[in-house]
């Protein structure tokens, strides 16, 4: 897949979408292009996050540690940018990322990627945008949640 | 110690000697009189003939006597001989040759001797200076720059070397020569005489006195100049902080200030020293005037005769040349003087260590127990509290843990211990003793430390492991040495330095507990893999350049291990993430000049030699088509470089990232891009090889332009079938080719075992060739070999050339590889993750259970949680001591442990 190629999958993620052509080609050229076979791991959970991933090609499953062992919790799929809120606010991989198939994936350092936004304001603004949007879907998820759980117990109450 | 004044140091070391040099001088005047009076004498007698009126006359020649008192008659040494004139002629000049050769050897005697005594003090200043900078005070060097007592060391004292053999000798001899010609005018006219004493006087008061505002400004220019060269230091070392604070013209402006003070100072020294001058001109050429006016007006009225008056004339041109040389030389005196009190009050430091406490000990005793802290208070240079009225002791055996934040005192509480740091109430003992009055090799010995940040010396990663062991002055082996090592040695003794010599071993194994250097080289081994280091060590090894010639079997081994990790990762199915180097095909992994040559260039050759004019290569490329196509290749990577990084301002971090061309080349690019775009224009090889350049650096795979077909990759390979049938031999001292049975002396060990390129594509590709190398490697029994090969991995400066993480382990490794009562940890491994944290200091606790060494430990943590391994625990806050016990006890207490634990 050549560097033009690549600008065109960026054009698909929302994340990117609104970022002029000639600057998600710099992204794509200074990012590294890197593939995973099918079973091995992008990023273990815990560990510090140094980069973010978007995938270009294949499937790959996000994985959370509990007690009970492994706990699928994400499918990622082509265009998918993924591990980009340990780099955000430096706290370690929240979970385990693992290639189901061969997996093609641009690796956006964290120091490029956080040096992008600074340059491009725009781009900054889409990051906010897409996590404001991710905020507020989990935010009624949540209170979804809440609400079926109370009126559970308030079920289980009667 | 040093003298406050630089005359009475001169004196204290070389009086001896400078009473011998007086001496000499004062015999080599003998013959330097005699070959004043000698050239009249042959004028007058053999050229003039005074003496040989007639044509067969004979003069005696050096007849010696001796008028001996008591004795009428003269006592005949040696009667002479009868000499016509001719030969009278040729003896005299024969003399005259003889004490020219004799003048010329007291002079290069009298001049090597003062060199040498000059070199002794010099190299004895310097030696106590760097001394004394060994036995100051931890406190002291929170006010040095390093640059600065650098520049001090090596450069402000050299002066005073030089001036130290004219010390004595030169007002002596100056002196005496002035007083002789002042003398002689006094004896031809009393009052002509008057008159030079007072203008000579004059000059001896006003000039010196003149010259010494030219010192005070030599002294400012010397501070500046001091001040400068610490700046600079720090430029280097704060590169990164002025980069990302973006104050580099904050920098330029203040260098800039600093020059212009240096100006500044230098112009003013400048007019001050011109004008001097001037006056000291006109003075000495007063006396001539007031000798033609005085002296005629004498002569004219006949208090004097014209003979007197011409002699006195003749001596006085006597006189400007010494009394100038010694103006100057009280100058210089005065001026080193200065230069030796501003060097010396640098180092007049309060609290400077006795020597004793540094003076080597063969067998030092044993610290005595337990190690405490008695009502230890430190007050940090702020006037902050930084530790206050602590009680706090270490048992033989036991593990203490120590926690609170930064700040807290906990970090200070370990530099205590480890003495870098003196309390500045209360103390510190070993048993009943002070440990800050013990000897160094008592307390270094017996505590070893491992801070947070610990300074790495240029070196290998062995040399600085091995540091923290060089403790014993090596034994002088040789009763006899070599003439030249016993020079060596007596020179040494002369200037007051050691004679130890610094490549000597100067490990003690017996007090290590160890039988040797492989005993020694066991433990370190064993530390490495206590620590974790032994991976990193690998991983040095196997990126190191290693010759062929200095591991020839290590080589050979390498080279047979090639095909046997191809088979290793066929087996584990990881032969995609390599991608070998074949004869007959083109490796996408590979730039496209690697794949052209098939080989890489040797250093210290460079691509643009070999493509140089009209050369073979240049020639080859352009018979096959190559030529053209890859400057058009250049030219799409050019065009494609510049659209993206245009923009960017040149020190932008992504220009990091980019192999093909730096931010400088950029614009020069830009030039060419141009060129080639107007069909007007000439363009020259040259353009065409700028643009070659940049396309031999291209991989399709990591820079995906999409520029490399598979017809392009045929005719690679195509080329490079013919390079190969006909290279030139002297190209083949520039190109080391690929050989799959043949060490590559330019390669990394990982490129030589590899023989191919791992696969861009594949993140951990490099990780997982790298473990089955590595298992590799112990199979075939070369493991040892490999790890001394990253042992002698250079670190670079302070260690730069390894990973924050890498000098944290160093550190601690280089404290246990030593054998101490003691130890103490700083927060040695605060930079790696917590998990490894916790890993290493498990290992390193149960190494000391399992080599039954029982030390006592002191340890400042990160993290809370891991204290359990430890028998005790100390908990600082706000610089006291609250909280002590156990594990257990401390948990139930509810205290700040508890909060620590719970957070």
């Amino acid at each position: 897949m050549l560097l033009n190629d690549e600008v065109k999958m960026l054009r698909q993620v929302p994340m990117f979408s609104g970022i002029a052509a000639a600057k998600l080609k710099l992204l794509a050229f200074t990012s590294e292009r890197v593939a995973y076979r099918g079973g091995e791991v992008l990023f273990h959970q815990g560990e510090d996050g140094d980069a973010a991933y978007v995938i270009l090609r294949g499937q790959a499953d996000v994985l959370v540690n509990t007690p009970q062992g492994e706990v699928k919790v994400a499918e990622l799929s082509e265009n998918s940018v993924v591990g980009e809120i340990a780099i955000l606010c430096d706290i370690a991989r929240t979970a385990t990322v693992r290639a189901v198939t061969p997996v093609e994936a641009l690796r956006i350092s964290k120091e490029n990627f956080c040096k992008m936004m600074m340059d491009f304001p725009e781009m900054m603004f889409e990051v906010m945008r897409v996590l404001a949007s991710r905020l507020s879907q989990t935010t009624a998820e949540l209170s979804a949640e809440l609400a079926e759980s109370r009126k559970a117990s308030a079920q289980g109450a009667h | 110690m040093l003298d406050m004044r630089l005359y009475s140091y001169i004196w204290k070391h070389t009086r001896m000697q400078q009473a011998w040099i007086l001496v000499i001088v004062a015999l080599s005047m003998i013959p330097y009189f005699m070959a004043f009076n000698l050239p009249k004498d042959i004028v007058n007698g053999p050229i003039q003939g005074a003496g040989f009126e007639t044509p067969d006359a004979t003069q005696v020649f050096m007849r010696l006597s001796v008028q001996l008192p008591g004795m009428s008659e003269e006592l005949l040494l040696f009667p002479g001989i009868p000499l016509d004139r001719l030969g009278t002629l040729f003896a005299l000049s024969a003399v005259f040759l003889a004490l020219v050769i004799i003048n010329g050897l007291f002079k290069f005697y009298i001049n090597t001797y003062k060199g040498k005594l000059g070199e002794r003090l010099l190299r004895r200043i310097r030696f106590s200076l760097v001394d004394h900078i060994l036995r100051f005070p931890p406190s002291a060097f929170k006010h040095m720059k390093g640059a600065e007592i650098a520049s001090m060391v090596k450069d402000e004292v050299e002066p005073l070397g030089g001036f130290t053999g004219d010390a004595f000798v030169s007002p002596a001899m100056l002196g005496g020569q002035a007083l002789t010609a002042l003398v002689f005018i006094f004896v031809q006219s009393v009052p002509l005489g008057l008159v030079t004493a007072t203008l000579v006087g004059l000059q001896v008061f006003i000039i010196p006195r003149m010259r010494r505002r030219l010192l005070v400004l030599g002294r400012e220019r010397q501070l500046t100049t001091r001040q400068l060269a610490g700046r600079v230091s720090e430029i280097v070392d704060g590169i990164g902080t002025i980069h990302a604070n973006d104050t580099s013209n904050f920098e330029r402006a203040d260098v800039a200030a600093r020059l212009g003070r240096i100006f500044t100072i230098r112009f003013d020294i400048y007019q001050w020293k011109f004008l001097v001058k001037f006056i000291n001109n006109f003075l000495a050429s007063l006396t001539p005037f007031l000798f033609y006016s005085l002296g005629g007006y004498l002569a004219l009225k006949g208090h004097l005769d014209i003979g007197q008056l011409v002699a006195v004339i003749g001596a006085y041109k006597d006189l400007p040349g010494p009394l100038k040389e010694l103006i100057d030389w009280d100058q210089n005196r005065q001026d080193v003087e200065v230069k030796y009190q501003q060097v010396i009050s640098q180092f007049a430091i309060d609290g400077v260590m006795e020597p004793e406490i540094q003076a080597p000990l063969a067998n030092p005793p044993a610290l005595e127990k337990p190690l405490a802290a008695v009502s230890v208070g430190v007050v940090d240079e702020g006037g902050g509290t930084a530790l206050e009225r602590v009680n706090l002791s270490i048992d033989p055996g036991e593990m203490l843990a120590v926690l609170g934040a930064a700040g807290s005192g906990s970090d200070t509480m370990a530099e205590v211990f480890a003495r870098q740091v003196w309390p500045s109430s209360g103390r510190v003992t070993a048993g009943q003793s002070n440990l800050l009055t013990l000897p160094e090799a008592v307390s270094g010995r017996s505590i070893s430390y491992a801070g947070a940040e610990s300074y790495f010396f240029s070196g290998s990663v062995l040399d600085n492991l091995l540091y923290g062991l060089k403790n014993t002055p090596p034994k002088q082996e040789n009763p006899s040495p070599h003439p030249m090592a016993a020079w060596q040695r007596e020179e040494s003794r002369l200037s007051g330095n050691p004679d130890y010599d610094p490549e000597g071993d100067w490990i003690d194994y017996a007090a290590l507990g160890l039988s040797g250097r492989e005993a020694l080289m066991q433990r370190v081994y064993e530390v490495l893999d206590c620590v974790d280091l032994t991976r990193d060590t690998q991983d040095l090894a196997i990126r190191s350049t290693v010759s062929a010639a200095d591991h020839p079997e290590l080589a050979a081994k390498i080279v047979a291990m090639r095909s046997l990790l191809q088979e290793e990762l066929r087996k584990r199915d990881l032969s995609e993430l390599v991608v070998p180097f074949e004869a007959e095909a083109f490796n996408t992994e590979a730039t496209l000049i690697e794949n052209l040559l098939f080989g890489r260039v040797r250093p210290p050759a460079q691509m643009a030699d070999i493509l140089a004019d009209d050369g073979f290569f240049q020639r080859l490329l352009k018979s096959t088509g190559l030529f053209e196509r890859f400057t058009l290749i250049g030219l799409d990577i050019a065009r494609t470089v510049i659209g993206l990084f245009v923009d960017l301002p040149p020190d932008h971090p992504f220009f990091r990232q980019m192999t093909l061309m730096t931010a400088d080349d950029l614009p020069t690019y830009q030039a060419l891009v141009q060129r080639f775009d107007n069909p007007a224009a000439a363009i020259t090889d040259g353009d065409r090889i700028m643009m070659i350049l940049l396309a031999f650096e291209y991989i399709e795979t990591r820079h995906r332009f999409g520029l490399v077909d598979e017809d392009l990759m045929a005719a690679v390979v195509d080329f490079r079938r013919t390079f190969h049938e006909s290279i030139p031999e002297d190209l083949l001292h520039m190109i080391e080719l690929y050989n799959p049975t043949r060490f590559m002396d330019s390669g990394t060990l990982l490129d030589n075992v590899l023989f191919g390129k791992v696969s861009e594509k594949y993140r951990d590709g490099a990780d997982q060739i790298r473990a089955v190398l590595i298992s590799l490697l112990h199979e075939i029994g070369t493991f040892g070999e490999v790890l001394n090969i990253g042992l002698n991995f250079d670190v670079g400066p302070s260690g730069r050339r390894l990973s924050p993480a890498q000098r944290q382990k160093i550190a601690l490794a280089r404290a246990l590889v030593r054998q101490s009562d003691y130890y103490v940890f700083n927060r040695p491994l605060s930079t790696l993750d917590s998990r490894s944290q916790e890993r290493v200091l498990i290992a390193v606790l149960d190494r000391w259970r399992k080599t039954g060494q029982r030390p006592g430990v002191l340890w400042v943590l990160v993290n809370p949680a891991v204290a359990r391994h430890f028998d005790r625990i100390a908990v600082f806050s706000d610089g006291r001591l609250v909280e002590e016990g156990s594990f257990d006890t401390l948990l139930e207490r509810n205290g700040i442990f508890k909060d620590m634990i719970g957070s």
